[in-house]
């Protein structure tokens, strides 16, 4: 397109980060020939591991800082550590990490009640929000819900008798 | 300390969580006062993201107080006010040096194809984030930056993520001055990379979403067209149309693994989780550009696999370009246009909520009630 015959003057810094220069094959990165040293690089001190932290089998460490939030436990955590096993390209790591975060979900749960909590599950999905700003659909659900269990319980009581 | 807590998909709440610790001479302990919901954190509060964990807190953009810091922290000071890139980078390895800080290989242990993202699932580096009174901040040298005296925090909050990945999207974009960009996605991202896209010299930028209130926003904000894909028999036609039968020169994906828009892709990536997420926005992207023309990905999708015309990629002679946003190379452009008010990004925000209202705040951003755009949550001691 021929720009100069629009104006753009309305848009506050048209055109100015325009760069000639980037070309899908002028890569976003300064390039330093660092990739050819490997992993040969200065590393960062190493942050000691004080619980289980598990790493990728594509790496041969861990890396020099990491998070220690949430350490594997439990049926869950079993499961995470069989997914570990198995390289990031493969579906052996990935649907057993899913399978393993569903089965987390009960056990939180679980863990909850344990120690004497009852989630209240409708506020934890923001269900106060729901009510203020979707109330109809709100209704509309409750209303549903209401018809199929009546029907339901008509239809079991028929059978009864 | 107060920290938002996930339970599971579509179930978080707050609960009070141990105070962090330095546990690296790196380290720094920050006290967030802002802390956004990002489009991403939705994925993960939808269950799509692997292994995220039960009791993790989620925020990868937040802004706070230094409080304390590591034997070896020698750039930030306590009491400095610093805004955190949401990628966490060492500085030292092959791909920090090189200016990839979305890439480092020295913060997540858990995965090669992912860097570190602050409460982003182990998948990134099992790491609690900023939905939180209080957050460790490891790399403080090196991430963390100091936000000037003139810049407002809801501006500075933008920086972490929003405002460099949309930018980072029309960066990748390769935008020659007369280009047509068309944008997928009108959620804050989306929104950004529109108006990024004019910096770059983009003669006509055209956005595509579903949501009318998103698309009144973009027109306005970001003084570019807008179309409802509902309202179009097909997207893609009616983009090969509108530029002139040929494609637009450059597409963004600025949707990933949440898009509507397609029963099959939705389905088989957002219900059934066969595939890493509905790749509906990543397959029209394909599919709308011109033959020679660029595909800019900065939605996110999981690590296994999506439904998309890869043929059409290599017959049309596309190229694709993505990665996370690398924050710190682009801080001081950005900072540079919000100072001379190119760009404005704080508009965006149309949600405050106290972060003990974070579950109310999730549901309001997923489900898109009351106009929602972006969402912040506010600890109690950036109330007082």
């Amino acid at each position: 397109m021929d720009t100069t015959e629009k104006d753009f003057s309305h848009i506050n810094g048209w055109g100015i980060d325009a760069d000639p220069e980037n070309e899908p094959t002028y890569p976003i990165k300064k390039y330093t020939g660092d990739d050819h040293k490997r992993i040969n690089w200065e590393r960062p001190p190493l942050q000691p591991a004080t619980v289980e932290v598990l790493h990728s089998n594509e790496r041969p460490n861990l890396s020099a800082v990491f998070g220690t939030a949430s350490p594997p436990k439990g049926l869950s955590g079993a499961i995470r550590r069989y997914a570990f096993k198995y390289s990031e390209s493969s579906y052996g790591h990935w649907l057993p990490l899913l399978l393993a975060d569903r089965v987390n979900v009960v056990e939180g749960i679980v863990d909850d009640l344990k120690q004497g909590h009852v989630p209240n599950i409708f506020a934890e999905k923001g269900w106060a929000a729901e009510w203020k700003y979707n109330r109809k659909a709100v209704l509309q659900k409750a209303a549903t819900a209401a018809i199929v269990t009546f029907v339901v319980l008509v239809s079991l009581n028929k059978k009864k008798k | 300390m107060l920290a938002m807590n996930y339970r599971g998909p579509f179930r978080v709440r707050v609960d009070q969580k141990p105070y962090p610790e330095i546990l690296h001479p790196g380290d720094a302990i920050v006290r967030v006062t802002r802390s956004c919901i990002c489009g991403s954190d939705l994925h993960l509060y939808h269950g799509l993201v692997p292994d995220t964990r039960v009791g993790s807190t989620f925020g990868h953009e937040f802004i706070g107080v230094v409080e304390e810091i590591g034997s070896s922290v020698e750039k930030v000071k306590v009491g400095d006010t610093v805004l955190v890139p949401f990628n966490i980078a060492c500085g030292k390895c092959a791909f920090c040096k090189q200016e990839l800080y979305g890439n480092c290989h020295e913060s997540n242990p858990e995965a090669t194809a992912v860097g570190w993202i602050f409460g982003y699932s182990h998948t990134a580096g099992g790491f609690d984030g900023g939905q939180a009174e209080y957050v460790r901040v490891p790399y403080a040298d090196v991430g963390p930056t100091v936000i000037p005296d003139w810049m407002d925090p809801d501006d500075a909050v933008l920086l972490t993520d929003v405002v460099p990945t949309g930018y980072q999207a029309a960066e990748m974009g390769g935008i020659k001055k007369g280009d047509t960009v068309v944008v997928f996605g009108a959620g804050p991202v989306g929104i950004m990379a529109a108006k990024s896209s004019w910096l770059f010299g983009a003669a006509r930028v055209i956005v595509i979403d579903h949501l009318e209130y998103r698309l009144d926003f973009v027109r306005k904000y970001a003084q570019c067209e807008a179309y409802n894909f509902k309202s179009l028999e097909d997207p893609v036609l009616f983009l090969k149309k509108t530029t002139d039968w040929l494609g637009a020169d450059v597409c963004i994906d600025a949707v990933g693994g949440d898009a509507a828009g397609s029963a099959m892709q939705t389905i088989t990536g957002r219900k059934l989780m066969l595939q890493a997420g509905s790749a509906t926005a990543l397959h029209w992207a394909i599919n709308s550009v011109k033959k020679g023309g660029i595909v800019s990905i900065v939605g996110v999708y999981g690590p296994t696999d999506n439904l998309v015309p890869i043929g059409n990629v290599v017959n049309k002679g596309i190229t694709i370009r993505a990665n996370q946003a690398s924050v710190k190379r682009l801080l001081p452009r950005l900072i540079e246009h919000i100072k001379e008010g190119r760009l404005n990004p704080k508009e965006i925000i149309s949600h405050r909520v106290p972060l003990e209202e974070a579950a109310d705040a999730y549901h309001i951003f997923s489900a898109k009630l009351d106009n929602c755009i972006k969402p912040i949550l506010i600890p109690p001691s950036a109330r007082v």
